[in-house]
C-alpha cells in the first residue's frame, strides 16, 4: 500500500537536489549554509523515521542554528529575463495555463481515483493520505508536462525549483516548527496553566464573559501558535467543558467548533 | 505557572524580530525545562513531533513546476489575461478566489489551493494586474496587493474546511470531546461549521472591497 513514505522519499529526493544544486552554485557566497540546510531537510525527510527522536531532535537544532545566524542566501541560478518572459507569455499564450491547472485538477481527481483504487483486492494507497499523495503526483505531472509542452533543458525545474525556495527560505519550516512546538507545549503542561488562569479571571457567573474568554482565548493562542490545533485542547479543557458545557449547558456541537473559535490548522 | 514563560518567549522574540526558527525552538526549551524536563528530553519530544509533522511541509513538491512555468511567464501571462477583462479589480478577483478556495476546502479539496500552487504563480499577479488597469501602482500597494492575495488563501482555507468533516480539525474536536466523555457526530460540527463559515466570507468579502476602494485614490492621485 503506498502512503506517506513514498511522498517523503519524494520530498527528500526533491530537497536533496536543491542541496547539491546550492553546492554547485558559485555565485551564492552563502552556499554551503544552503547546502547544509537543504539537505538537513533532505536527510529528515528521507531518514526521519531512523534517527531516532533525539536525532531528529539535533537536526531541528542544527536547522534553527543555520537559520538563526543567517548561514542562508539566496542563490540566483540562470533564468529567463524580464522581456524573454512577456515574450514568451505572448508566443505561448493561454497555454500557459495547462500545467498549472494540472495541479489542481490531478489532485483532485487523483483523490478519488486513488482513493477508489485497489490491487489484489488491497487499497492501493492509504485513504486518509490520498490528497498528499494525489498532490505529489500533480506535483511532478505539471512540472514533466511543462517542461515537454515548452520545451525546456532537463534540469530546468529542478533549478527553477531551487531558486524559488531559496526565496521563500527558512520560513518553508515554520509552520512544520509552529506544529512541533504545540506538542512541546502540550507535554509541557503550558496548556492547562493557561486554562486554570482563564477559569481563575473570568467571571464564572455571566454567561457572556465565559463565552467571551472562551472565543478570544481560542482567538488569541490561535494567532499565537500559528494554528488552532493546540488552542482547542487547552481552551475547551479549561473554560469551555466545566463553564460554557458544564454550568451553562452550551450544546458541545454547537460550542466547540462554532461561536468564533475554531480548530482549523491554516498552514501558511 | 513557569511553563508560560515558553509563551513569553515567542511573544517577545516575534515581537523583536529574532529569527522565528530560533525563537520557536527556544520557546519549546524555555516551556520544557520550566516543566522540570530535562534537556534532553525536551529536545527528543521537538524532534518526534518535528518528524510526525513531516507533512506540513509538503506542499512544497509544486515548486519545480510553478518555478518552470514562471521560466515561462506564467505570472505575465496571468497579466495579459487580467488585462483583457473589463471590470476585474483586485478585490473583485480576490472575492473569487474566496469563494472558490472556502467551496473546495469545504468540499475537502485543502490542497488543490495554495500559497504555492496558486497564489504565487497565478492570484498575486492577477490581482496586481487588475489593480493596474485602474493606474500605476506603487511598490508599497504591490506589496499589499500581494500580502491580500495570502491572507485571502489563508481565510477561504481556514473557514472552509471545517465543513469537511473527514478533515484533521474536526477529528480532534471529536476525538477530544469523547475523551471527555461527549459524544459529538462529526456531521453535527460540520453543519455548525457553515454559518462560521458564512459569516467569515461576509467579513472578509466586506474587507477585500474595501480594499479596493482603499487603492484607489493612490493610484488615481499619481500623474
Amino acid at each position: 500500500m503506498i502512503g506517506l513514505p513514498l511522498v517523503y522519499l519524494i520530498a527528500g529526493a526533491m530537497f536533496a537536489a536543491f542541496a547539491g544544486l546550492s553546492l554547485g552554485d558559485r555565485a551564492n557566497r552563502k552556499r554551503f549554509g544552503n547546502a547544509a540546510f537543504w539537505g538537513l531537510v533532505a536527510v529528515s525527510f528521507l531518514l526521519g523515521d531512523h534517527l531516532g527522536d533525539l536525532g531528529n531532535g539535533l537536526l531541528v537544532l542544527a536547522l534553527a542554528l543555520l537559520a538563526g545566524t543567517a548561514q542562508l542566501g539566496v542563490g540566483a541560478p540562470a533564468t529567463t529575463s524580464p522581456g524573454e518572459r512577456q515574450d514568451l507569455a505572448r508566443r505561448l499564450g493561454l497555454r500557459l495555463f495547462l500545467p498549472a491547472l494540472v495541479i489542481p485538477v490531478v489532485t483532485l481527481v487523483g483523490t478519488f481515483v486513488l482513493k477508489a483504487a485497489t490491487l489484489h483486492g488491497q487499497p492501493l494507497v492509504e485513504a486518509k493520505n490520498a490528497t498528499l499523495i494525489a498532490l505529489a503526483l500533480a506535483a511532478i505531472l505539471a512540472a514533466l508536462l511543462a517542461q515537454m509542452m515548452f520545451r525546456q533543458p532537463p534540469v530546468a525545474a529542478l533549478q527553477e525549483g531551487r531558486r524559488l525556495m531559496d526565496l521563500v527560505g527558512w520560513a518553508a519550516l515554520l509552520p512544520q516548527m509552529l506544529a512541533a512546538l504545540g506538542a512541546v507545549f502540550a507535554a509541557a503542561g503550558v496548556g492547562k496553566t493557561i486554562g486554570d488562569l482563564a477559569v481563575a479571571w473570568t467571571p464564572v457567573d455571566s454567561r457572556f464573559a465565559v463565552v467571551a474568554a472562551y472565543c478570544l482565548g481560542m482567538a488569541g493562542f490561535t494567532v499565537l501558535m500559528g494554528n488552532a490545533f493546540a488552542a482547542f485542547p487547552v481552551m475547551t479543557a479549561g473554560i469551555a467543558l466545566p463553564l460554557v458545557i458544564g454550568r451553562f449547558g452550551g450544546d458541545p456541537p454547537w460550542s466547540a467548533p462554532s461561536a468564533c473559535c475554531r480548530a482549523s490548522a491554516a498552514r501558511c | 505557572m513557569l511553563t508560560l514563560l515558553g509563551v513569553a518567549v515567542i511573544v517577545l522574540g516575534f515581537a523583536l524580530r529574532f529569527n522565528p526558527l530560533l525563537v520557536v525552538v527556544a520557546a519549546a526549551l524555555t516551556a520544557g525545562l520550566a516543566a522540570g524536563l530535562s534537556p534532553v528530553e525536551v529536545i527528543e519530544a521537538f524532534g518526534k513531533a518535528f518528524n510526525t509533522n513531516r507533512y506540513v511541509t509538503i506542499a512544497w513538491l509544486v515548486l519545480p513546476a510553478v518555478g518552470v512555468l514562471e521560466r515561462c511567464g506564467l505570472q505575465e501571462r496571468a497579466r495579459l489575461t487580467i488585462q483583457a477583462l473589463k471590470g476585474a479589480s483586485a478585490g473583485r478577483i480576490l472575492l473569487a478566489y474566496l469563494l472558490l478556495r472556502q467551496l473546495t476546502a469545504a468540499l475537502g479539496l485543502t490542497s488543490v489551493a495554495g500559497q504555492a500552487q496558486t497564489v504565487r504563480p497565478l492570484i498575486a499577479p492577477m490581482a496586481e494586474a487588475a489593480a493596474e488597469t485602474a493606474g500605476p501602482v506603487t511598490d508599497a500597494d504591490r506589496e499589499r496587493i500581494r500580502a491580500m492575495s495570502a491572507a485571502t488563501d489563508n481565510v477561504g482555507l481556514f473557514f472552509g474546511e471545517d465543513i469537511f468533516m473527514a478533515i484533521g480539525s474536526i477529528l480532534l474536536i471529536v476525538g477530544f470531546l469523547d475523551q471527555s466523555g461527549i459524544t459529538v457526530e462529526p456531521l453535527h460540527l460540520s453543519v455548525w461549521a457553515i454559518p462560521t463559515a458564512i459569516a467569515a466570507f461576509i467579513v472578509h468579502g466586506a474587507r477585500l472591497l474595501l480594499f479596493d476602494r482603499r487603492l484607489a485614490p493612490t493610484t488615481e492621485a499619481r500623474p
